[in-house]
């Protein structure tokens, strides 16, 4: 009888479709006030923003654009997440991550892309790997904070970066500080390329193959987690050190494992950017997206069914929004990034904000219908 | 037995009416009625979840009844905050203590009665007040010893005090004895008659049944948040207030033959375990465990049980000594973790269900593979089968009488004695050689703890080595063999369950070695 006891029972698509919808009405809200505040037409810009992510063929193929990376980055945060950490370092093991990918593409001149792909995959990974299990090891075995150590290696990475690009790898004879660029026979294909190929006509934009990687890692991380030892000794583990420990886990050495695999998905933002779309090496290219990626793992609940509709939201609020600085002279790129704040914030952080209220709203329907009101 | 009839007496020290009171779908008590007399001890029993403590925290205005009404002396009263009850005169021990442990006992007693801003005044007041209360409750404490440095006997007395200082003439104890050895418990029940010649009431919460009839002059039993019996203690006994608490027949006593002892299965020699802090907590222990019989290990909790049981199971290294497992040797650099164990045929039932032998938030079937996921019969090439996992878990369920049958369940929402069912059938499964079992039946209904014994008997007869682990004296005593005494981290004596008797076992819990010619010492 007492079995029911769990009071915040609600069905599965109000915690996944409702709460979500409600959240980001709520937060289309705000905006809109801000807009309105600085003198705009709300209906109009958030309408800019709408068409210029999903109105157009090109501003879709760069909502998805955006959506591939963030795909990747938000992974990487849900299966630290499911390990029972917290990694913020996305942004720094997507940095690194890509400098594994440009070392891969500099040292193969001249390889076919679909070559080429499975060695920058693999160095982007490695990379990202490594600077993630850093943090990893300092945790498991010295007890340093995961997300103390991950924020500052976000740092490092930035700084080494810079370094590297300014003295090591720039290309001679230049100021700005990139690489020089990859051999054009391993540039993947673009997807309007691709479509075209099978006679379907797409507008021009960085979308490439990497959408097709980015849904396969969905798929993989879904079932690792869920479906294989490793995946379960992972969640014990972020569950219940102890118990992991009774069970025969080592829970240190899932730790560092489970570090290693965040990073390296968050590494594979590199894939999109540079092998896919700058093929060069540059600085910046993460630009925000490896710490969206927590927004969008909060918000799609850290599974991979939801993350890629969060990713695809977020996707559409980076394109949108450049639309609507291009649009609305008044509108400064920082309001933007204020419009996606204000998103994060009702989508994210405050994800659990309305769930009160909606488990009141539903545990008074059945009651109402089985027994009396309680008293008082 | 110096105890007013408390039918005689028209004024009641306090009185529950109709009390009703509900947690969304849990009904926790439901119109219970409920009548204490003065200078008198009234035993309060139920199973886990029964409403004991639902209805005791109404009283001490923790929460708040949604029907019925309150008397104390006679008179309706409204008790919203546990202040309101300590203004009636009533007072709660709790389970787990509530004493700044870095205060002095004084300081302790003064906290929230402190008078003024100055507290020299104050703590002189106290402290005449308080030698006058200890005289006459012949309650000793060291008014002037940090609570930190005093063993839990003596800290259980500080509240005791502390309630009475406030006034309390009606003293709620919840499950007071849980934490004490045998000795401190006598020390606590005179403290209690002597409560009662004062003229105080006493309501006692236990699960001890043995306690219930030791000390209570009437008893209450609730089940499923209803009073569904009330006895003069006198005038029954523990089989019928145990088959009150059930609601049916229930078996109490174990039945089992004789042991028929093997070859030695898992043995210790000389096994030290040092803390991060560096305290011993583990020192030289040595002990042998052989097929077909069961080695019990009694004693206070928190005497290093917890630790040889880690050792053993692997959980835990050691700095010393030597484990022999079915032959082979572990040394303190051996590598031997849970695994390593599990694979050598030694199922491990840890004594802290819910921080180790299950994952709470997991649905059941998960918490029932915990510890054999590498298991090759649950895997189906690189991903596990879940379908042989539920299908297994539906097995285990249906063996233990897991209730409700359901393998998709969250493991949270079962109750501690369904977990329990639940993890003695994932560690029996296996047929271990060697399993270890720390407090089996913790927190476990009485209907449970007859089957779960009835388990580890059939176990043992089967030519399996048990080593059991419990605080319950009257559950080592029932299962064991051979009993072996921890005190302080060391083992301070072996008994056969032959010559083992309760006050035995119970002096050399309190530290004293049992040599033949101290034997009768008292603490």
């Amino acid at each position: 009888m007492s079995a029911g006891a769990g009071s915040d029972n609600l069905p599965w698509w109000a915690t996944g479709l409702l709460l979500p919808v409600v959240n980001v009405t709520l937060a289309l809200l705000v905006s809109a006030l801000v807009i309105f505040a600085i003198g705009e037409d709300p209906v109009g810009a958030l309408g800019t923003m709408l068409r210029g992510a999903v109105g157009t063929g090109e501003g879709i193929g760069y909502t998805l654009y955006y959506a591939t990376s963030l795909i990747f980055t938000a992974l990487a945060v849900a299966i630290a997440f499911h390990g029972g950490l917290f990694n913020i370092g996305g942004e720094g093991q997507a940095y690194i991550g890509g400098l594994g990918v440009g070392l891969v593409c500099l040292s193969l001149p001249g390889w076919p892309w679909w070559a080429a792909l499975p060695l920058s995959v693999l160095g982007g990974a490695a990379f990202g790997a490594l600077w993630a299990a850093i943090p990893g090891w300092l945790q498991a075995y010295r007890g340093s904070h995961i997300v103390i150590t991950t924020i500052m290696f976000n740092f490092i990475a930035s700084s080494l970066m810079v370094y590297l690009m300014v003295n090591v790898l720039i290309k001679p004879g230049q100021m700005s500080p990139e690489s020089e660029t990859f051999s054009a026979s391993m540039f993947l294909p673009m997807m309007a390329d691709m479509m075209a190929g099978i006679g379907i006509e797409m507008a021009s934009s960085p979308l490439n193959f990497s959408l097709f990687l980015a849904l396969l890692a969905c798929v993989g991380v879904w079932a690792f987690i869920w479906h294989t030892r490793w995946g379960f000794a992972l969640r014990a583990t972020g569950a219940n050190e102890n118990a992991a420990l009774y069970a025969g886990i080592d829970p240190r050495r899932v730790i560092v494992i489970t570090m290693a695999l965040s990073g390296a998905l968050a590494g594979l933002l590199g894939v999109n950017e540079l092998h896919g779309v700058q093929h060069r090496l540059m600085l910046n290219f993460p630009a925000g997206l490896g710490f969206t990626g927590i927004a969008v793992a909060l918000m799609g609940r850290n599974h991979p069914a939801g993350i890629i509709p969060a990713a695809l939201l977020f996707g559409a609020l980076y394109q949108g929004g450049t639309e609507l600085v291009f649009d609305y002279p008044t509108i400064s790129r920082e309001l933007v990034v204020v419009i996606q704040g204000v998103v994060i914030l009702f989508a994210g952080a405050l994800e659990h904000m309305f769930r009160p209220a909606l488990v009141r709203l539903f545990s008074r329907r059945p009651s109402a219908v089985t027994s009396k009101p309680a008293g008082a | 037995m110096s105890a007013a009839p408390p039918s005689v007496s028209s004024a009641w020290a306090v009185e529950l009416v109709g009390i009703d009171k509900r947690f969304g779908p849990v009904h926790a008590n439901r119109d219970v009625t409920l009548r204490f007399a003065p200078a008198s001890i009234h035993g309060l029993v139920g199973e886990n979840g029964a409403g004991k403590s639902t209805l005791m925290s109404i009283l001490y205005g923790f929460y708040e009844a949604d029907g019925g009404e309150i008397l104390v002396r006679g008179k309706q009263v409204n008790i919203r905050t546990p202040q309101d009850a300590i203004r009636l005169g009533i007072g709660m021990v709790h389970q787990h203590f509530m004493l700044v442990e870095t205060f002095t006992v004084l300081e302790n007693l003064l906290l929230g009665h402190e008078g003024g801003p100055v507290l020299g005044p104050a703590m002189a007041r106290a402290r005449a007040e308080v030698q006058a209360l200890e005289q006459q409750f012949g309650l000793e404490v060291p008014l002037d010893a940090l609570v930190s440095d005093l063993p839990v006997g003596v800290q259980q007395r500080v509240e005791i005090l502390k309630a009475l200082y406030r006034g309390a003439e009606v003293l709620i104890l919840d499950e007071p004895t849980a934490v004490l050895s045998p000795p401190e418990v006598e020390q606590l029940f005179r403290i209690l008659e002597r409560l009662r010649q004062q003229g105080r009431t006493v309501l006692l919460i236990t699960h001890k049944l043995k306690e219930i009839m030791a000390i209570t002059d009437r008893v209450s039993v609730l089940r499923r948040g209803q009073v569904v019996a009330e006895f003069v203690t006198k005038e029954t006994d523990r089989q019928a207030l145990a088959d009150a608490m059930v609601g049916r027949k229930t078996s109490l006593a174990v039945d089992k033959a004789p042991a028929t002892p093997g070859p030695v299965l898992l043995s210790a020699q000389n096994v030290n375990v040092i803390d991060a802090r560096g305290v011993t907590t583990l020192k030289d222990a040595c002990l042998s465990v052989r097929a077909g019989e069961i080695v019990g290990i009694a004693g206070v909790a928190g005497n290093g049980q917890s630790e040889l049981l880690e050792v053993l199971s692997g959980m835990c290294r050691f700095d010393s000594g030597t484990v022999t497992l079915k032959g082979d040797e572990i040394g303190p650099a051996t590598k031997y973790d849970a695994a390593d164990a599990r694979r050598r045929g030694l199922a491990h039932v840890p004594e802290d269900r819910l921080k180790l032998a299950v994952i709470k938030e997991f649905p059941a079937h998960e918490s029932a593979i915990l510890g054999y996921h590498q298991d090759k019969g649950l895997s189906k090439g690189w991903r596990l089968d879940w379908k042989r996992v539920v299908a297994k878990t539906v097995s285990l369920m249906e063996q233990f009488d897991v209730r409700p049958g359901n393998p998709n369940l969250r493991t949270s929402l079962f109750s501690g004695g369904n977990q329990q069912k639940l993890v003695m059938a994932r560690e029996m499964d296996r047929e271990p050689d060697i399993l270890l079992v720390g407090q089996p039946t913790r927190g476990v209904d009485i209907g449970a703890i007859a089957f779960i014994h009835r388990q580890l008997v059939s176990l043992r007869d089967r030519g399996k080595a048990i080593l059991l682990v419990s605080a319950e004296l009257d559950e080592i005593l029932a299962l064991s063999d051979r009993i072996l005494v921890m005190c302080d981290g060391e083992i301070v004596g072996e008994l056969s369950a032959a010559e083992a008797t309760e006050g035995r076992i119970g002096t050399m819990m309190a530290g004293i070695k049992d040599t033949p010619a101290v034997e009768g010492v008292s603490a």
